[in-house]
Formats: C-alpha cells, structure tokens, sequence
C-alpha cells in the first residue's frame, strides 16, 4: 500500500474540476467551459427539506397519561412493543393482575433481559435501536443526502434525500420525478436494476421497495402503485442491497438479520441463506462478471458465496493484516484485490472506495476527524492498472468548496472520455469531476470489465480462493 | 431402440429419486417420533423422571411396531408424491371446478388413503403417548343392580376422540393439497446444494406444520363438538362397548375445554403434518435438483442423451424442464459448454447443436405468443369469450375491471301478473350488472348465462314487450352506460330458442331462472375467480424463462464466443420472436385482472409461485432482449429485422422499456 504522503498537496479551498493530462485541475484557461457534459448538479439544503416526523414513541409525552383497562393497555403494549412490552406492562400493574401473573412475568422478562443482553454482549449493534442501526451502517450523512445511485446504463441517478423522498434526475430532461411511499422511510441504500430501464430498488426501514419508474412518462409524482413491496418477517432495517449483474436477482441484508435475502423480484419470493456467525450483515457487493458475492458482517468476520450453488467460505480478520498477508500468498488477481480494499478500508480510515468502471482510477474516501479543525474527509484518487502486475499509483485529491466535506461517491458507469466522479458534499451539493485519459484497456480493444470477468470465465471449473492455493 | 432408452431413463430418474427420498424420510423419522415422544411426555416438575420414562419409552417394543407403522405410512407418502406431483399447476377457473377436481374418483382414493394413514399414525401417537389414550376399550363398572357390579368394557373417548382427529387431519391435508396446489413442484431462482436447501427450509416446515396444527385442532374440536355423538355411538354399537356415563362426555364444552387434551391434540397433529411436510419437503428437494446433460457425445448410443435430443423430446415433461433448466445454467456459467453448443459438426460442418436448441427453444416461445394471441383474440371481440376448454374460459372483460362486482338479483317491485314479474326477475338479472348503486360479489357471465340474459338482438327480446319493460329497458342501458364502467356486453350460450315456445314454459323457465339466480351458492359456485384465466395461461412459463434466459445468455455470449458465426444465421429470427412475443405480453397485461397481483400467502406449504410466474415471465423477456441489446449495441442495426421490430428495439436501446 502506498503511503499518502507521495500524493501531491492539495490546493485547499479550491474545487477540483477535472483531470486533464495527469494533473487535477481547480481551475480552467479562460474561454473553457467548466463542464463538458450536461448532467444535472443539483443541490440541497436542510432547510428546505423536512425530515419525517419524530418517531411514535417520543411522541407519547406530549399526551396526558389516561388510565385505560388492563385488557386495553396489554393489547395496545403487545401491538407497540411486542411480547417485552406486555410482559412489562403485566409487571408494572401488579395490583390488578392475580399474583403468581405479575410475578412470572416478571421473572420471564428478567430472563430475556438477560438473554439479549448476552446476545447483546456477544454483537453489540443489536443493542442499537432501528433509526441507530440505519445510521450505523449506512452511507448515511448529516447532510440532506441520504444516497445516490447513477442508473449502470444511461445518464440517469436517483437520490435519496432528507424528507425521504428519492428523486430521479437525467440529462437533457428538466422532469424530476419524484418518488415517495408509505413505506419508504431511512433510505438506506438505492441501487438500479442492471439489464432494464426503469426499475430502481430502494432500501428501507421496515421493506424493500421495487420502484418502476417509466422512462418515458413525464410525469413528476409516480403513484405508489408503481412500487412493489417486498418484505420478509425479520428482516428490517434493511441497510444493503445488491443486483446480480444479470438482474435477475436481488439480494437484501439487514444488520439484525443471520440470514440475507435472495429475491426473485418479478415472483415476490425470497430464498433466505442463513449463516450463524456474525450476527447480521451489513454490506453485499456483486463481483462484476456475478461469479461471487462479498457478505460482510458487524463482527470481524466476512463471506465470500459463489453463486453458482450458493457456498460460502468464511474469512475471519482481526485487523486486517492476517488478512493482507493471506491474499499476498494467493495469486491476486483484480477483482479480490478490490474486495480487500472495500473491506477493509471501510473498516479503518477509509469510509468508502469506488472503482471505475475501466479500473483505471481508484476513488478512496478518507474519512476525517470531527473534533480536529484541519482534518476534513477527503477523496482521494489513485491510478490503477491491472495488467501485467497490478500497480496503484497516486493520482491526487478531489477537494469541493471550502467547508464542505465529501459524503459518498460513485463513478459514471460509462463515460466516453475517461471516467467520472460523481461527489455528493455535506452541503447537500451534488458535483461531477471528470478524468479525462485514454484508456489502456480501449488500446487493446478490450474492455477491463471483460478482462475482469475473464478472470473467472469459467465458473464450472470455479473454485474459492482457498481451495485455489490448496 | 433409442426411444425406448429415453423411456427407461425417465422412468429411472424418479425410481432412484423416491428409494432415495424414502430413505432419507425413513431416517429421520425415529427423530420426529424422539422428539414427539418428549414433547408428548413433558412435565415441568419433575424433569429426571421424565427424562428417564421417555429413554425406556423409545426402547419400547410398542414404539419400535409404531416405528414400522410410520415407515409404512412415509413409504405410502412418498409413492403419492411420485404419483401426484405435477410440475404445471392444474388452475381450477370456478369453484364448481374445483369442486369437481376434489370429487373427482382419484382424489377420493387419495383423501381415503390419507384418512386411513392418519389414523394409522393417530394410533401410533396414542399409544405411545399412553395413560388415557393407550387402547380403545377400556375395563368400567357396569350399571349393576344392589351389589353385583359386572365388569365390562367401555369406550375409550379419549382414543376415538384422537382417531378420528387424525381422520379428519388427513382428509384436510388431502383437500389442502388440491386447494393449495401443494403437490406443485415450483423451481428456485438459485441452484443450492440439498442439505444446505433442507437446512433452510427446515424451520419453515415446523412452522407451517405447527401451525396447520393448531387450524385443525381448532377446527376438528368444534366439529367433533357439533357432530361426535354420531361416531361415538356408531362405534360403540358396532363395537359393543359401552358408554361410561360417570365420565365426562367429551362432544361438551367441559370435556373439550381440557389443557391436556389440546395440548397432545395439537402436538400429535404436529407430529402428523410434520411426517408428511417432510417427505414433500424431500420430494420437492430431490426433484428439482439439476441435472447435466451433455452437449453432444462422440459415441452414437448416447446421443439420445444429449441436450438437443431432450430439448425437442416432448412426451415426458419432467425431461423437457430439466433439459431446459440445463440449458438456462450453461448458458450463464459454463464457458466449455458453451463452446460446444457453437461448435460444428466434424464432418459436414453444421451448427447441428444451436440449430436444434435455438429451434426448440422459438418454438417454445411462438407457442406462447400464439397461446396469447388467441386469448386476446377470444377476450378481446366484444368482451365476449368464445368457447374454449372448461380449465380456461376467462372472465369476461366487462365485469373485472373493478373490485367490487355488482349485485345479481334484486328482484324488481313490479306488482301484476306472475308473467310480468317473472320477466322482470329476468330482466333485472340481464340488467343488474350495468345498475351501479347495488353491488355483491356474486356475478358472472356463467351465471348470468345460467339465468338466461338475453342480447338485445336475440329473438327474445322482441317477444316479450310489455310496455312497461320497454320503458325501462332503454332507460336502464342508457343509465348504466353512463353512470358505471360495466358497458353492454351481450354473452353467448344465451340464445335459446324461444320464438314458438308458449307463454307458459317461458313463464317457467324465466322463474327457475330468476330462482337459481338468487341462489347465493349456486351463484358462489360459478362465479369465476379473478386472475385464474392469466394463472392458466402462464401455468407452465418456467420452460419460457428458462427458454429466455438460455437464449438471451447463449446470443450474448455469441458476441465474443462465437468462432464461426454460428448464431448470427438465426439472430434475425431470435430477435423479431422475443419482439413478438414481448408485444403479446404487453398486451396480456392490459387485459383486466392479468396485472393485479396475488395477496401472499402467509406461511403454507402449498407452493404459490404459479400465481406470480405472468409477471417474472414478463422480467425475463424484457432482460433476455436488454441483454441482447446492451451487447450487440450498434450492431443490431445491421440484423435483417422488419421496421417495426427495429422501432421496439431501439426503445431498448436507448433503455426506455
């Protein structure tokens, strides 16, 4: 790995434009036009958007406390808060219940404290409340960005904002449809279905919502009915999602859920593949020629599944080296490699990485520190090629306006000159920066997401990395 | 010769399959009958005696007879499921469908077998759960006169009680299985080893066997409550045993109200239901394993064998959908498959291989279009269906368009004679469709065509014209074309020949018609179920997706793969087929009813993917032709289509679908 003082200085307080012949520029020659390509950058505030009301809980306060029946408060314990609350509710009102009542529910209630808070124990984010885990183990910001997803075929992305609304924006087209649903609350993820143009899969607090968004209707407010609900007992929040390449299925995880979800979308059916161990997953992530899929938990321990009948070989990693010194002895190839770097720069300093899709350049967000003044996130790019060795080298810092800091960031998934990178800031300000090179790859007449998926062409013959070094 | 081979083979793909699915069902059942015997005996207080009685229990020689008895009754399960299982759903149209598909002679046999095998297995759990369940008779005290007190043998209730639940459990599971379809053997959207498979679906199975336990429970309580006493004291007559008359009589709400009763009723129903779960479960595991075919073989004698022989193989279907299914997985991920499918013939040089696949898989989905086509064709000329096979007569377009369906049969005011009110009972059958302001679930063309509604034009309607119907009439046509979305729709089947008939046969008919119509259960019976046309029509679109999804992969990989340009030749033909068809679906899809989605089952073990296989078809068509569109990109303007099909496909290339 290569150490971040090579990089050049960045110039502080100054946007990052664009890359033209190695260098990254701020600023232009006079008489060139800022942005070549005509996508949309829009921008949003706090203010103007509302964030959803404040969960039922809280707002309990804010009524006088009325005495109902017994049978009433049980029944309205049980629908709020499940067997806890009416275990807690038969305990609390000991004088009106019969004796040995009140007193095995309290001793059951002990008894499940003590359970969850052994479970607890062992995977401390179940100890975390739904809203808490959301903005745990999401992209999530204190900015009015929740997400951002650019569409993998066209010049099209969606964003989640503040108030829980997505909103759709494409180039050459002033209409922004505006998508909104009961059930969608915490947008935790948003991801395009590959292979099709309309269909976009957003991740919720309590489901999965499938929105069909018709690429030809003009209109702004698509009816709920253009979404499909998929939920499964169990399994909320949601908090990662992933399409298979082929778009055939959708795979879903929540943190509180062993088990993740393969959906057959169209069928509204799930196939649950459950693995104890981890308590939870939290982040998924296709491989680009959908051979295998990476499966990370809240505990030191990953899963890499192949997908062609669905095994998984576990890697344990404590922090991080043994690891590292694993895949040095393996053959690295490419695509393991960008396994180990959104693994495990999401566990230490970096936030997040993204990839071209060329695999020319290497986004890597640096996450800052919030009490220091001078230690603000920042991006930063590396080149990258693939063959004949794999070679990583700096390229520079991407930097917004002065004050904001970047939150989450996502390649073009088809740029003609090059690539670009799209950054969404903490002032709500969506920004594009293009690189522009000639690919390597493009020389060859090959694409590096062929090359990529040649790697592992042939699945029959497909082995996980272990049995690849046994 | 080589058809003969073919046969044998198919034949001995299942009879492998069920030795190996009774033995795994055989194996785990001392686990199930361990952890009933358990259950059965649990007390919380004294923990070590339990423990003990049950380890003494399971050696027990009576256990080990019921143990035989189970296998007995698992080997009889499984040959069921080999005879019953069917991999395109039968979709009953009406209830009186499926009414008649449950009384039909070979679901009897199967209810009647199931009804035995439950109380076969009833017995098992009494007997081993023992105490007051163990026997049927039991030693009482007579009624005797002064001191002498014979001693005699009396009805055990508690034992018949258990029997006859188990009776009624196994005719539930039979009836359930045709309601739900539970002997429909649907295939997953991912391939997983079978353990892995059992494993996951492991817990779902108890859950479900718990709870149709506790439904049947429920339910067989409050029969056995209405109706015991029949059996009760069949069997005692038959029997000659008495009724002891000092105990509590089990057919009351005290004798029923009894903790221990329910508790080993539900938990022997768990046991039962879980016993057959299971074994479906297996089945459905072991069927739906892929399975491999090789390409093309060097030797002659197994060149029946080959995917391209089993593809257009069209007598035994099992074969057709794993040879299809085949074909969907090397087309994804196998490269050295693949290649074989694009190679040429040693000698003479031909693409004998993607020839005879790409063949069978357009004529596959040109069946398809043509299968739609004429449903449209049938739905769409005037609302009205044309006479098609009873399984798959549609509703017509008129009366499904809303939730809620009007009301048949409000019989009109009308004071006089016995004619004019007939008449008007019929006419507010043919007109209470179109009246908006009442509404029941209770209408259908079938119904309506049951009751005699008449067109306009037939001769009928210009015979009876009384004046006071001719005023209403124009009036009510008029007002239910404007007010409400059900437009006039004349039905078919209707035209009886009443231009001779005398007055008073048509009195008749008219007031058994008007009678009939106000029957709720007839009506109830014939009316149609939304959806079941659309569920008919695309019953069996597993073969299709597969069929896409082998073609789509295959073209895409042709890009790159393709030494000889083998596919290129059928390109033109693949691609106009997919449009076609995609243009038929979207088409299906506006017919009423076809796009509403199905409520989800809660947790059943009867398999519902039937119900949604329209709209995953419709997915894959749409990412078979993105995958061709999104590789070939430019290239397709090169591919000899006709105008129109280009205009479609370049929607897809500019992503627009």
């Amino acid at each position: 790995m290569c150490s971040l003082g090579v990089f050049p200085a960045p110039v502080t307080a100054a946007q990052t434009l664009l890359e033209r012949n190695n260098e990254l520029l701020s600023a232009l020659h006079p008489g060139e036009h800022p942005q070549p390509c005509d996508l949309p950058s829009p921008q949003f505030t706090r203010d103007t958007l509302k964030g959803h009301s404040r969960p039922e809980s809280s707002s309990r306060s804010a009524f006088l406390d009325q005495r109902d029946t017994l049978w009433m408060r049980s029944a309205g314990a049980w629908r709020d808060a499940g067997l806890y609350g009416l275990l807690d509710e038969i305990t609390n009102s000991a004088e009106e219940v019969p004796r040995f009542l009140a007193v095995g529910s309290a001793c059951v209630l002990a008894l499940l404290r003590w359970a969850s808070s052994f479970h607890g124990s062992l995977f401390p984010h179940l100890t975390l409340s739904s809203d808490e885990m959301v903005a745990e183990f999401s992209q999530m910001s204190d900015s009015a960005l929740r997400s951002f997803a650019w569409h993998p075929h066209t010049d099209k992305f969606a964003v989640a904002l503040l108030d829980d609304s997505i909103r759709i924006y494409k180039s050459n087209s002033s209409a922004t449809p505006t998508l909104k649903h009961r059930c969608q609350r915490s947008v935790c993820a948003l991801q395009w279905k590959p292979l099709c143009g309309s269909a976009l899969a957003v991740a919720c607090q309590s489901c999965l919502l499938i929105w069909h968004v018709d690429p030809t209707s003009l209109s702004t407010r698509p009816s709920s009915g253009c979404a499909q609900v998929l939920s499964h007992p169990g399994h909320s929040p949601i908090t990662s999602i992933a399409w298979s390449p082929t778009g055939s299925l959708l795979v879903s995880a929540s943190p509180v859920d062993t088990a993740m979800m393969v959906w057959d979308v169209a069928a509204e059916s799930a196939v649950p593949l459950q693995r104890v161990g981890g308590g939870g997953v939290t982040y998924l992530s296709w491989s680009p020629d959908g051979s295998r899929l990476l499966a990370a938990t809240p505990s030191a321990l990953f899963r890499v599944w192949e997908t062609r009948m669905w095994t998984c070989e576990r890697w344990p990693c404590l922090k991080g080296s043994c690891q590292v010194r694993k895949l040095r002895k393996l053959s690295i190839t490419v695509f393991e490699l960008m396994y180990a770097f959104i693994y495990f720069f999401k566990l230490t300093f970096f936030s997040q990485t993204s990839w071209d899709p060329r695999g020319e350049r290497l986004a890597v967000l640096l996450k800052g520190d919030s009490q220091a003044v001078n230690h603000p996130s920042v991006i930063a790019v590396f080149k990258t090629r693939s063959s004949p060795v794999f070679e990583l080298l700096p390229c520079g810092f991407v930097m917004g306006e002065a004050g904001a800091e970047p939150r989450f960031m996502q390649f073009h998934p088809h740029f003609q000159h090059g690539a670009l990178l799209t950054v969404c800031w903490s002032d709500g300000r969506i920004s594009h920066v293009p690189f522009y090179f000639s690919s390597a790859g493009l020389l060859g007449g090959d694409s590096p997401q062929q090359a990529l998926a040649s790697n592992t062409a042939d699945h029959s013959s497909n082995k996980l990395y272990t049995e690849q070094i046994s | 010769m080589a058809a003969t081979a073919i046969y044998s083979y198919a034949w001995l793909v299942p009879l492998a399959l069920w030795v190996l699915l009774i033995a795994w069902s055989v194996l785990l059942l001392p686990v199930t009958a361990a952890v009933f015997v358990l259950l059965s005996r649990f007390s919380l207080f004294h923990p070590i005696q339990w423990i003990s009685e049950c380890t003494s229990l399971l050696t027990a020689s009576s256990t080990i007879f019921s143990l035989v008895v189970l296998c007995g009754v698992v080997l009889i399960t499984g040959l069921f499921n080999l005879e019953f299982y069917t991999l395109v759903p039968s979709i009953p149209c009406s209830r009186m469908a499926l009414l008649g598909t449950v009384l039909h002679p070979r679901q009897c046999v199967h209810s009647l077998v199931y009804c035995t095998m439950g109380m076969l297995v009833m017995w098992c759990a009494s007997v081993t759960i023992g105490g007051r369940y163990s026997t049927l008779g039991i030693p009482c005290r007579g009624s005797g006169f002064n001191n002498c007190i014979p001693v005699v043998t009396c009805l055990n209730e508690y034992h018949l009680f258990l029997l006859l639940a188990g009776a009624f459990m196994g005719y539930s599971h039979s009836f359930l299985g045709v309601v739900q379809n539970m002997y429909y053997v649907s295939f997953q959207p991912i391939q997983q080893y079978k353990y892995p498979r059992f494993k996951g679906c492991l817990p779902m199975v108890v859950k479900c066997s718990v709870i149709q336990s506790l439904y049947s429970a429920r339910n067989f309580a409050a029969l056995y409550f209405f109706f015991g006493y029949a059996p009760k004291t069949w069997i005692s007559s038959t029997l000659h045993l008495q009724i002891d008359s000092s105990l509590q009589p089990l057919d009351s709400l005290t004798g029923l109200l009894d903790f221990s009763l329910l508790y080993h009723l539900t938990i022997s129903g768990t046991f039962l239901y879980f016993t057959w779960y299971l074994t479906v479960l297996l089945f459905r595991i072991y069927v739906t394993e892929a399975y491999s075919f090789p390409v093309q073989s060097t030797f002659t004698e197994d060149a029946e064998q080959c995917l391209p022989k089993v593809l257009a193989e069209t007598n035994t279907l099992v074969m057709k959908f794993f040879a299809l299914q085949d074909l969907a997985l090397l087309s994804q991920h196998s490269l050295s498959r693949r290649l074989e499918v694009f190679c040429l013939s040693q000698p003479g040089g031909h693409p004998h291989n993607w020839n005879a696949i790409s063949r069978e898989c357009l004529s596959l989905l040109s069946e398809l279009t043509q299968r739609l086509v004429a449903h449209q064709d049938a739905v769409a000329s005037n609302g009205r269906v044309k006479s098609q096979s009873a399984s798959s007569d549609t509703r017509s377009a008129s009366l499904s368009s809303s939730g809620k369906t009007p009301r048949l049969g409000v019989p009109l005011r009308t004071p006089g004679s016995v004619f004019k009110s007939s008449v008007g009972g019929v006419h507010s059958a043919l007109t209470a469709p179109f009246t908006p302001d009442v509404d029941s679930p209770f209408s259908s063309p079938a119904i309506r065509r049951l009751v005699g509604q008449q067109e306009p034009r037939s001769p009928w309607f210009g015979t009876v014209q009384s004046p006071h119907i001719m005023r209403r009439g124009p009036k009510l046509w008029s007002a239910s074309t404007g007010s409400s979305r059900f437009t006039v729709i004349p039905l078919h089947g209707l035209e009886t020949p009443v231009n001779s008939c005398s007055c008073h046969t048509l009195n008749c008919s008219a007031q058994v018609k008007s009678f009939l119509a106000k029957r709720v259960l007839i009506v109830y019976l014939f009316n149609k179920l939304p959806e079941a046309s659309s569920q008919a029509l695309f019953a069996d679109s597993q073969v299709h997706i597969w069929a896409l999804q082998g073609l789509s992969h295959l073209v895409a990989a042709s890009f790159s793969e393709d030494q000889f340009g083998v596919v290129q030749t059928t390109l033109p033909n693949i691609l106009s087929c997919l449009v076609v068809l995609l243009e038929a679906v979207d088409r299906h899809f506006k017919l009423p009813h076809a796009s509403s989605k199905p409520a989800r089952a809660v947790c059943r073990m009867g398999d519902s993917t039937y119900k949604t296989l329209r709209f995953a078809l419709r997915a894959a068509l749409k990412t078979a032709i993105y995958k061709i569109t999104t590789t070939f990109g430019e290239h397709l303007n090169a591919v000899n289509i006709s105008t129109e099909h280009r205009k479609r496909l370049q929607q897809f290339l500019e992503f627009k679908e």
